[in-house]
């Protein structure tokens, strides 16, 4: 029989207190209620590392056969975070993985798919991870009560610390919950409708179920005192309900850790689960459930082997240390939710200061004329080209005049709509520009050809529109 | 006054990495690779104490100096960093080489490396820091010459496509090249345009790779080994844009003449065609390496197609030119290819190059040209 092995956690130190979501900068040392937030430096990803390394703690990296992700928050619509996480926790290359995503129950989901690999035996250990850092909008609900975390499980047979006993799931369609392609946020539907046909009946189909088969199997109705059920909730009252028409006393119920934690996606009954697993005893039974697109309930049986289990870092570890967000902002700003479109300027290609600068050039399409030898040269420049005189010039506007094409080529490497870009270099009396040639063709290039100029757009270097001047053939009737 | 380097700096060891897309080497371990085979070649074991000073150059790299000396943990002694576009390499050599002429070091370290294949792009920066830059690359810019040469010469993209032939076959020849693959002229006339004249075939192979070479008084050299090769002339000589130059004919690039004017005048070289015996040129297209025929001396100005068809400059030719297969083909690591040079003349001027060597080479020089192009570097070897 399949069980858990091993079990460890993650919650990032910050967390950000309903005060302060409030709009009251919090105290270093501030306390209530509050939810844990991954700070600008974390993601589903990091965390998921975090939880695994706990998990493997005093286990063989080597033995692992398979890893399985999952989370409603990765980074990448294509790519692999089990690989990402693999790599990280250093397991081998000839490793099974798999990510689970799109469904708050995607973390129960992979430990099911776990079970069933070692059941199945083509796996002998499993590490299954599941980590959830959901974006809500800011100033919503779901930004209070969403919060950051993950969990992991070492699936495998031989020293399992919990056996699986049954395993119940059930598939609905509903759009309760959903963040769609392009959306930046997680959505909701009005919450009664969610908790009054969603959440609470879809949930306590799947625990009556998941108790059905353990009466079948002779192993009680689960509302004995050995029993903890680890529940995924929106909210307690939600909780309450499910517990109540499932037949579960509300003292079975493992704390979830609501205005502590938060709802942690995909992660939260993950979560709870290793939250009871460190003060489980021999003998006792835990239920796990999930929702989201329908639900998933397990029942595990904890075995004296958890005595042997040396300690982990769990979920308690990990809340007794904590560190407040100061300031919305921060949150804010460690998110990448504030409202800023840029980050430092640095990066933005091309210097605005560059541009200030040389905007008599680029802009108004200036040369100059040397007063010593009276050469027009292109750009602005301190030292004469020809007789090296300096500082001695007057500015001469090149816009108006007409010019002829010196040498040119046609430049099929650099994207543009449609291949070529014609580039010359053209000559206005005397005066040698580097200039891109437009309202012609290839074909109607050559050396000599008379050119006027206009105004265009010439590049979005900096994510900006860019303007400079263009050559283009001299209409006849300008010759 | 100027004055010549002329005899007075040896080479004792030249190494060079492999060159390609080296996705799993960082810079320091090309450089690791370039530096230690050199000293090898020097009998050099200790490094830490024989090396003196290291001049390095790089293009493409953020990190200065302290990229080689952190590679190699050359510390407590001088590293420079060079950057001259690509006459970097030959830069980085010229600084060693004056370093030593100057009486200052006994023995110095040239390395130059760029890993340009890190940055997830095919072909080279298109560098725009201004409104005005052109969305252009250095094909746009070296192309610029073909309408006019073309214009006044009658040359044609077949011309340039026998260069490309003859440095895709010296490419097979080489060791540590890129590209180890023949081209036909049929392939050359069909390759996708890049800017006209250039097809794909007609540029250089951008590549990661870094080159070596230790530097010592000539007068010390045979204390490292017993063929050691002297320095007989170094150059780099600066040019102006030539976009905006208002002299420029668009028939050579000015540069390369001036630098060939000095490096002869140090060297002592009256004519070159008959007194050099093998020449590596920065072909980093087809057409850089004609107008270099003619702007280096080999041949008179309009008359390169005339020896390209002769096969002057091919191997077993008069005076054969990249005989490692060029920028072309062994690759072109910005900072490394000049110095990837010298490997190569320094291997020719051994008798150590193989299946491409020519036979006899006393005198060999290398040419590298960078920026729009805006600088030209040439350094002179001998072995005698």
């Amino acid at each position: 029989m399949p069980g858990l092995v091993s079990y460890g956690a993650y919650v990032p130190p910050t967390r950000l207190g309903f005060a302060t979501i409030a709009g009251r900068p919090a105290a270093a040392d501030a306390t209530g209620p509050e939810r844990a937030v991954a700070w600008a430096d974390e993601d589903a990803v990091t965390m998921a590392v975090a939880a695994g390394t706990n998990a493997l703690r005093d286990f063989d990296r080597a033995g692992v056969d398979a890893l399985f992700f999952a989370s409603t928050s990765y980074a990448y619509r294509e790519k692999q975070a089990a690989a990402l996480v693999a790599k990280a926790l250093d397991l081998r290359r000839d490793l099974a993985t798999a990510d689970f995503a799109g469904s708050l129950r995607a973390g129960l989901g992979a430990l099911r798919a776990a079970f069933d690999a070692v059941a199945a035996g083509s796996a002998r250990r499993v590490l299954v991870v599941a980590s959830d850092c959901r974006p809500a909008a800011p100033g919503s609900a779901l930004e209070r009560a969403f919060g950051d975390g993950a969990a992991a499980f070492l699936v495998g047979e031989d020293d399992a610390v919990a056996q699986l006993e049954a395993a119940h799931a059930v598939a609905d369609e509903i759009v309760d919950v959903w963040r769609a392609e392009g959306d930046r946020f997680v959505h909701s539907w009005e919450e009664r409708f969610v908790v009054q046909e969603g959440y609470t009946p879809v949930l306590v189909e799947a625990l009556r179920g998941l108790l059905g088969k353990l009466a079948l199997l002779g192993g009680g109705d689960g509302s004995d005192a050995a029993t903890r059920a680890c529940v995924y909730a929106p909210d307690a009252r939600s909780l309450g309900a499910v517990a109540k028409a499932s037949g579960l006393r509300r003292e079975q119920l493992v704390d979830p850790l609501f205005g502590q934690l938060g709802n942690t996606g995909c992660a939260f009954a993950p979560m709870l689960l290793a939250a009871a697993l460190e003060t489980a005893t021999p003998g006792e039974r835990l239920l796990v459930a999930g929702y989201g697109d329908g639900a998933e309930a397990l029942a595990l049986r904890v075995t004296p082997q958890i005595e042997k289990l040396g300690a982990r870092r769990g979920v308690s570890w990990h809340l007794a240390r904590r560190r407040p967000v100061r300031r919305y902002d921060g949150y804010l700003r460690a998110r990448g939710l504030d409202t800023r479109e840029y980050d430092a300027p640095r990066d933005q290609g091309l210097s605005a200061t560059i541009h200030f600068r040389e905007r008599d050039d680029d802009i108004s399409f200036r040369g100059q004329r040397c007063r010593r030898c009276r050469g027009l040269q292109f750009p602005i420049q301190r030292v004469c080209e020809r007789c090296f005189a300096k500082d001695d010039f007057e500015p001469e506007r090149l816009a108006d005049r007409t010019g002829r094409v010196v040498t040119y080529t046609f430049d099929y490497f650099f994207p543009t709509p449609e291949p070529p870009t014609i580039v010359t270099v053209t000559e206005i009396d005397g005066a040698r520009v580097h200039v891109q040639l437009v309202n012609a063709r290839p074909e109607d290039v050559k050396i000599g050809l008379p050119v006027a100029f206009q105004f265009r757009r010439i590049h979005e270097v900096g994510g900006r529109p860019n303007y400079y001047w263009k050559a283009v053939p001299l209409d006849e009737g300008d010759r | 006054m100027t004055r010549s380097v002329r005899d007075q700096v040896a080479v004792v060891g030249v190494g060079c990495s492999q060159f390609g897309e080296n996705w799993n080497l960082a810079p320091a371990d090309m450089i690791v690779d370039a530096a230690y085979e050199a000293y090898e070649d020097a009998g050099i074991d200790d490094p830490q104490t024989r090396i003196e000073a290291v001049f390095t150059g790089s293009i493409y790299s953020q990190k200065g100096p302290h990229e080689c000396s952190d590679a190699l943990k050359l510390f407590g002694k001088p590293v420079t960093m060079v950057s001259n576009y690509c006459a970097t390499g030959t830069d980085a050599f010229r600084c060693g080489v004056l370093a030593i002429a100057a009486g200052l070091y006994d023995t110095v370290l040239v390395v130059g490396y760029d890993k340009p294949k890190d940055r997830g792009v095919s072909g080279p920066s298109v560098m725009m820091n201004q409104v005005r830059d052109l969305p252009q690359t250095p094909a746009g810019w070296f192309s610029l010459c073909a309408a006019t040469y073309f214009d006044k010469y009658g040359a044609s993209r077949e011309d340039l496509g026998r260069i490309a032939v003859k440095n895709h076959h010296n490419g097979t020849l080489a060791p540590k090249s890129f590209l180890k693959r023949e081209i036909t002229l049929d392939e050359h006339a069909e390759a996708r345009m890049i800017s006209w004249p250039f097809g794909l075939y007609d540029c250089a192979a951008q590549t990661d790779g870094a080159a070596a070479a230790v530097l010592t008084r000539a007068d010390l050299a045979r204390s490292f080994r017993a063929d050691p090769i002297l320095v007989k002339a170094v150059t780099v000589i600066a040019g102006p844009n030539p976009q905006k130059d208002p002299d420029n004919d668009f028939l050579s690039w000015k540069p390369t003449g001036w630098a060939a004017t000095d490096a002869y005048r140090q060297a002592g070289i009256a004519d070159p065609r008959r007194e050099i015996q093998v020449a590596q040129l920065h072909d980093c297209f087809t057409l850089t390496e004609l107008l270099s025929y003619e702007d280096l001396g080999f041949c008179a100005k309009g008359s390169a197609k005339e020896h390209i068809a002769s096969g002057t400059f091919e191997l077993g030719g008069e005076l054969p030119v990249n005989t490692d297969g060029g920028l072309k083909t062994f690759g072109h690591p910005t900072g490394a290819t000049g110095v990837r040079m010298i490997y190569e003349n320094v291997l020719q001027l051994r008798g150590q190059a193989g299946p491409r060597q020519v036979p006899g080479a006393h005198l060999a020089l290398s040419h590298n040209i960078g920026g729009h192009p805006t600088a030209c570097g040439i350094a002179i070897l001998g072995n005698c």
